[in-house]
């Protein structure tokens, strides 16, 4: 059952040159759709600057999108006013991805976990104290935490408190912005595993989002990966890992290192990704592309369907593969 | 104890406010000057008792700091000198942290046209010399001291309101305004819980500031004779009324002088050491 639906999602910022005159607008979000079932997690990838973020933003409503339409649960959220919008907001929360910027200095972490109880009056006062304390628990912190302030804990620590205040409102969509990139290696292990854990416990969705695979490849039912604001390919993480149809894919999958000093090196991409003020002709991808030909560079490509529920935007699908380390399974 | 307790203050910024050695003079400083205005108060010594066969006189164990030209205490008129001081000095910052922090959580939480037109009346505040400006509003007026608390405080919230309005800019998008806004937050809970708290210290420190200020600009006033008008004593009027017997009478300017400096002195050490404490990166 299809819990989220975003359809030709569309934002663009105003590049101001000196003394406020518009210079350029930088598209950052270009006709994206996607659609994520209920208890299904979604991966979206793509590098830095791509629009990632921006999209799950449109999504939650912190930014207003140009045009697209974002349905939950069948309910178009982009025409709602900010009153209307306020009670829809508990069913849909963010994990972010600095944990030292996303918890207010000032509050004490019980402060901060109590609070989404006190904005939709989830509980009576005199129970608030017990659900926080439930809260804490779940995510793995102990109930005198509650009355410490953010910058006593660790990123591990802090990220476990962003993920028990999105739990806090028992939201049915989290958008995971990122949320173990800031971690070191073994605590991203863990977040990542208290992530599973809910998502199992709770039937919830997620919307993944991450720079690299190599995160993603373990949490993710689907995978879109993305490539300066445009979905590129869409398809099943198994699928996607089997037989990757589009050139970013299987550069980013060359990408992920292996632990096994015989194997390939991992192979970065080369290139610098275009500016998305001057984005390149044709398909966005073509200056970085090996498969790139005169086609490529005059037409973009559309998002097609290949198969089954495997969607591809690239002229040369078929020739996509070539390049591909095999690595073998660890 | 509950664990929802959330207290900032009380939890860390005494304990930092009280290592630091420069804060507590600071603070000393301060506390030294309500401790004066509040002997003029409780006292009932008469700063405006003449008696001329006294006049002129150098500090003694009758009269600590001298005697003026009319026979009166210097060390009584300093007192309910600090007096007026620290009533200009509160009332007319906290008239313009007022008027600053309204105007510049406004324009910086809302943006748009409502920035564009606070900030532009800001820019146009700005263009004023404030001291002519004030010069100019007290000759219509009546140089009462209310009137001069008042135009200080409308003439000085320009530079809170821009603090305030860059802090608003940079908190609005912060990650942890975002999340509240996430939650349903309201407008006023994510001004007043977590907006303004955390732009709250550059805006403190600019008020202590600024009370060294203002009480410079009575003190100037008073001095140019359309400030704090005698008989009352201010230390502004004092430093004027010893400017003619400086060669003679050094004691009538000197201590007043003496009092603005340390005074301003003692606020600014206050202010800055607030600012460290309430720095939440900042540990010890």
């Amino acid at each position: 059952m299809t819990l989220l639906e975003v359809k030709n999602l569309r934002k663009s910022f105003r590049v101001n040159a000196s003394l406020g005159r518009p210079a350029a607008r930088l598209v950052a979000v270009d006709d994206v759709s996607f659609y994520l079932n209920r208890g299904e997690i979604l991966g979206l990838v793509g590098e830095s600057g791509c629009g990632k973020s921006t999209t799950g933003k449109l999504i939650i409503q912190l930014q207003k999108a140009d045009s697209g339409q974002v349905f939950f649960a069948g309910e178009e959220l982009t025409h709602l006013s900010p009153r209307q919008l306020r009670t829809h907001r508990k069913r849909v929360q963010m994990i972010f991805q600095d944990p030292f910027s996303s918890l207010n200095p000032r509050m004490t972490v019980g402060a901060i976990l109590s609070e989404p109880f006190v904005i939709h009056k989830l509980a009576p006062a005199r129970e608030i104290n017990d659900r926080v304390i439930e809260l804490l628990e779940q995510v793995g912190l102990s109930p005198e935490h509650a009355q410490r302030y953010p910058h006593e804990f660790s990123g591990g620590q802090r990220q476990r408190v962003g993920i028990a205040r999105a739990l806090a409102v028992e939201p049915d969509l989290i958008i995971a912005d990122e949320p173990v990139s800031a971690l070191d290696l073994s605590v991203q292990a863990q977040v990542i595993n208290l992530l599973k854990r809910i998502q199992q416990e709770r039937g919830l969705s997620y919307l993944f989002i991450a720079h690299d695979l190599a995160v993603i490849e373990h949490v993710s039912d689907r995978i879109a990966v993305m490539y300066l604001g445009k979905i590129v390919e869409l398809t099943s993480a198994a699928e996607l890992y089997k037989n990757p149809r589009h050139p970013y894919t299987e550069a980013l999958m060359n990408a992920v290192p292996t632990p096994d000093p015989d194997h390939p090196r991992p192979a970065a991409l080369t290139g610098e990704i275009p500016s998305p003020i001057n984005p390149p002709s044709g398909c966005y991808f073509h200056p970085r592309c090996p498969y790139a030909d005169q086609l490529c560079r005059q037409q973009a490509p559309p998002l097609s369907e290949l198969g089954q529920d495997h969607l591809v935007a690239c002229h040369h699908h078929s020739k996509v593969g070539k390049y591909l380390l095999h690595k073998r399974p660890i | 104890m509950s664990v929802l307790r959330s207290s900032f203050i009380r939890d860390v910024v005494w304990q930092r406010l009280r290592h630091n050695r420069m804060a507590l003079v600071g603070a000393f400083i301060v506390l030294v000057m309500f401790v004066m205005a509040a002997a003029a108060s409780l006292s009932n010594l008469d700063p405006a008792a003449i008696n001329i066969s006294q006049s002129l006189l150098p500090p003694s164990a009758t009269h600590p700091l001298g005697t003026d030209d009319l026979g009166r205490s210097v060390l009584v008129r300093m007192l309910y000198g600090a007096r007026i001081s620290l009533l200009v000095g509160f009332v007319a910052v906290g008239i313009s942290t007022l008027i600053g922090i309204v105007c510049g959580s406004l324009a910086g939480y809302y943006g748009g046209w409502i920035d564009a037109l606070i900030m532009r009346f800001v820019d146009i505040m700005l263009c004023f010399p404030t001291f002519f400006l004030i010069l100019a509003v007290i000759a219509f007026l009546d140089p009462s001291i209310w009137n001069i608390m008042i135009v200080i405080g409308l003439t000085s919230w320009m530079g809170v309101a821009r603090l305030t309005r860059a802090e608003f800019l940079s908190l609005r998008q912060r990650d942890f305004v975002l999340a509240a806004q996430a939650l349903g937050a309201s407008d006023a809970r994510l001004i007043f819980r977590h907006i303004l708290p955390n732009a709250m210290s550059p805006v403190l420190v600019s008020a202590t500031l600024g009370v060294a200020g203002a009480i410079l600009t009575e003190s100037a006033l008073s001095f140019l004779g359309i400030g704090v008008q005698p008989p009352t004593p201010s230390w502004g009027n004092m430093l004027i009324t010893g400017k003619q017997t400086l060669g003679s009478a050094w004691w009538l300017s000197v201590f007043p002088g003496l009092a603005i400096l340390i005074t301003v002195l003692g606020y600014n050490l206050l202010g800055e050491g607030i600012r460290d404490a309430l720095d939440p990166r900042l540990k010890e």
